[in-house]
């Protein structure tokens, strides 16, 4: 069974009297442990896909499965639950709190899992050695490099044991040698541990450390392609 | 659900964050906090002083003076010629068994020498009763006797005050005074009972017998003279219903005629009393009240703050909710804030209304009387401020949708 499978998803937004679609009707289904990239020109939908596979936005029609279950549907709470349990972002602008530690970013998604204080700090400390920031840990982002910002960012998206990461363009505010530090980060969560990884991405290079590449153009996939690398 | 403490601790974190901001804002609810604990100290110190000064004026008192009055109520007051005899309280106290004592008063300010010291007060003229309705005990020494009274003995019985002015350390017991010239053996002294509400010293007085004072040292126009004589009626209901007897008693007494007016007024000292508790209640309300309203005021402060608070935090509630927060998470979250807001300006607004309450009592005559409930409802009040002015802001936080508030610049 695949973990995640969607059935004609459509996605509107009102522009003037007027309903603008984005999304005009996509299907896909992604298993478990694949690493995926989103491709295609700015504007084409990426993000709004994206935003709905995550959970942070619901779709305007067609249905969408995550481990079985139908989503599309649920009220606002039980979307957060899922988001807290089995998703971990990385977004374009890292999107970590700032004047607060590193460590306690990377906490934050077991302050709200009600995961008890102990647990919770050894198992930050666990994320920050896997990205490689332990030296790091008390610095507040404003601190940190954009590459390291990231990192605690992908620490974040793991410390939960999410199974499905989604990374929202995450080396757009990065320079080459970070960005490809960022990229095999993924790849090795991918690979060791096992995540499913979904990047979003308009860089041709950046999308060839995905095992598949979708290209999605004006709200349509144009083509799902295996990688060889 | 997120822990109490954590939510608790992101809430000070938020706090400190903005310290001028957040002092500031606490700012209105000390200021409210402090507000009605001075108002309701003035008020409780108005009231406990007004049942003090009612306790040692005498419970159920009434009052009778010489004035005009009509069976519709008082038209001349002290003025007027003297009409009351000690005579009258005797037979009110005789006849009519709503009144339990009748004390004779007549007084004069004079002149009370003690060897080299002299003092001038007020020479009262009187029997025990009046001790009794006062319910006013010796510190030492003995009351007047029976013959003391029969006979007009020139004895005494003084206050602290006069004690302290005239002897000092010694003992006045067996000492003799002079009062206009006359020499007076001092009996007893009385206990302590301070200055009354009025700011008069009820210890600078002296007593001595009321047929003394009649035949010796007040010159008095008809026999038996009083200035007034005071009553004791059973309870505070025969105050009034008394009234209608003692009138038709005096009348009775003092021969007047089917047309003329009453030559006395009877004055109820319990209702008196009364109005003047129930004023100083509504004071307390009042002053209490209008506190409140500063409280209110910091409330809405506080209720600003935050939704600026929401406003500037966009970001950070759109990544709280993309990692998994729940609106009651971000509720709380802000509630927890603007309640931490408050309860800190309601502390801080304790310290400052005791301090307030201190200094108002160095620097004016006021009365002002802490009673802890009077602290601790304030309290409680900037707590429920800050629930309630705070859940708006809060609930708009949790509304927000999370890939807006992530796009939020
Ligand atoms: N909340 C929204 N309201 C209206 N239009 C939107 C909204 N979000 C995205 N869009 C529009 O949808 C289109 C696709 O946006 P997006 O999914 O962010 O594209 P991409 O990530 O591929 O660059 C854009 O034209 C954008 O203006
Ligand atoms: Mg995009």
């Amino acid at each position: 069974m695949s973990l995640i499978k969607l059935e004609n998803i459509k996605k509107s937004y009102p522009l003037g009297d007027e309903m603008l679609e984005i999304l005009k009707g996509i299907s896909l289904e992604i298993n478990a442990g694949e690493f995926v990239a989103i491709m295609g020109p700015s504007g084409s939908g990426k993000s709004t896909l994206m935003n709905i596979l995550g959970c942070l936005d619901k779709p305007t029609s067609g249905r969408y499965f995550l481990d079985n279950k139908e989503v599309g549907t649920l009220e606002n709470d039980d979307l957060a639950t899922i988001r807290n349990q089995k998703i971990g972002f990385v977004f374009q602008g890292f999107n970590l709190l700032s004047r607060t530690s590193a460590l306690e970013n990377v906490e934050l998604p077991m302050v709200y899992a009600g995961v008890p204080d102990f647990e919770r700090h050894k198992k930050a400390i666990k994320a920050l050695k896997a990205v490689g920031l332990e030296k790091r840990m008390d610095h507040q982002p404003n601190q940190l490099s954009g590459g390291q910002q990231q990192r605690v960012a992908i620490a974040r998206a793991l410390v939960n044991e999410a199974p499905i990461i989604f990374a929202d363009e995450p080396t757009g505010n990065l320079d080459t040698k970070t960005s490809i530090e960022v990229m095999e980060l993924f790849t090795k969560f991918n690979k060791e541990l096992g995540r499913t990884i979904i990047l979003v991405t308009h860089e041709e290079d950046i999308a060839m450390y995905a095992d598949r590449i979708i290209k999605v153009v004006d709200g349509e996939i144009l083509s799902d392609t295996r990688n060889k690398k | 659900m997120i822990e109490l403490k954590t939510i608790t601790s992101i809430a000070i974190r938020a706090i400190k964050a903005n310290k001028m901001r957040s002092s500031l804002t606490s700012l209105g609810i000390i200021i409210g906090v402090a507000a009605v604990i001075v108002m309701l100290a003035i008020g409780n110190g108005a009231q406990v002083s007004i049942q003090k000064d009612m306790k040692s004026m005498g419970s159920n008192l009434m009052m009778i003076r010489s004035g005009s009055s009509t069976s519709s109520g008082a038209r001349g007051g002290r003025g007027s010629l003297p009409t009351m005899k000690a005579g009258d309280g005797d037979a009110i106290q005789e006849k009519i068994s709503k009144i339990k004592l009748a004390a004779p008063v007549l007084e004069q300010t004079n002149q009370i020498v003690y060897g080299n010291a002299n003092w001038a007060t007020s020479t009262t003229g009187t029997d025990n009763r009046y001790f009794q309705i006062k319910e006013w005990e010796l510190d030492y020494g003995r009351n007047f006797s029976e013959s003391d009274v029969k006979n007009a003995a020139k004895v005494t019985i003084l206050g602290k005050t006069v004690v302290t002015e005239l002897f000092g350390d010694v003992d006045p017991i067996g000492k003799t005074i002079r009062i206009k010239g006359m020499p007076f053996t001092v009996i007893g002294v009385l206990d302590k009972r301070g200055e009354n509400g009025m700011g008069h010293d009820q210890d600078d007085v002296v007593f001595i017998p009321i047929t003394t004072a009649q035949k010796k040292i007040i010159g008095i126009t008809f026999p038996d003279q009083v200035n007034m004589v005071m009553l004791q009626a059973v309870d505070s209901e025969a105050t009034y219903s008394s009234q209608e007897e003692i009138t038709q008693l005096l009348r009775q007494r003092h021969n007047l005629g089917e047309n003329k007016d009453n030559d006395f007024i009877i004055m109820n000292m319990t209702q008196m009393q009364e109005m003047m508790e129930s004023s100083t209640q509504i004071m307390t309300i009042l002053l209490g009240s209008i506190a409140s309203i500063s409280l209110l005021v910091g409330g809405i402060g506080i209720m600003n703050i935050m939704l600026v608070s929401v406003t500037e935090r966009t970001r950070e509630i759109g990544i709280r909710m993309a990692i998994g927060a729940k609106a009651w998470d971000i509720r709380w979250q802000f509630l927890m804030e603007s309640i931490v807001l408050s309860l800190i300006g309601g502390l801080a607004g304790i310290i400052t209304g005791l301090l307030g309450v201190q200094i108002m009592k160095t620097i004016t005559t006021f009365t002002l009387i802490i009673d802890w409930a009077y602290v601790i409802i304030p309290f409680v009040f900037s707590g429920i401020v800050g629930v309630l002015f705070g859940f708006y802001p809060a609930y708009k936080a949790s509304l927000l949708n999370p890939i807006n508030a992530l796009r939020y610049e």
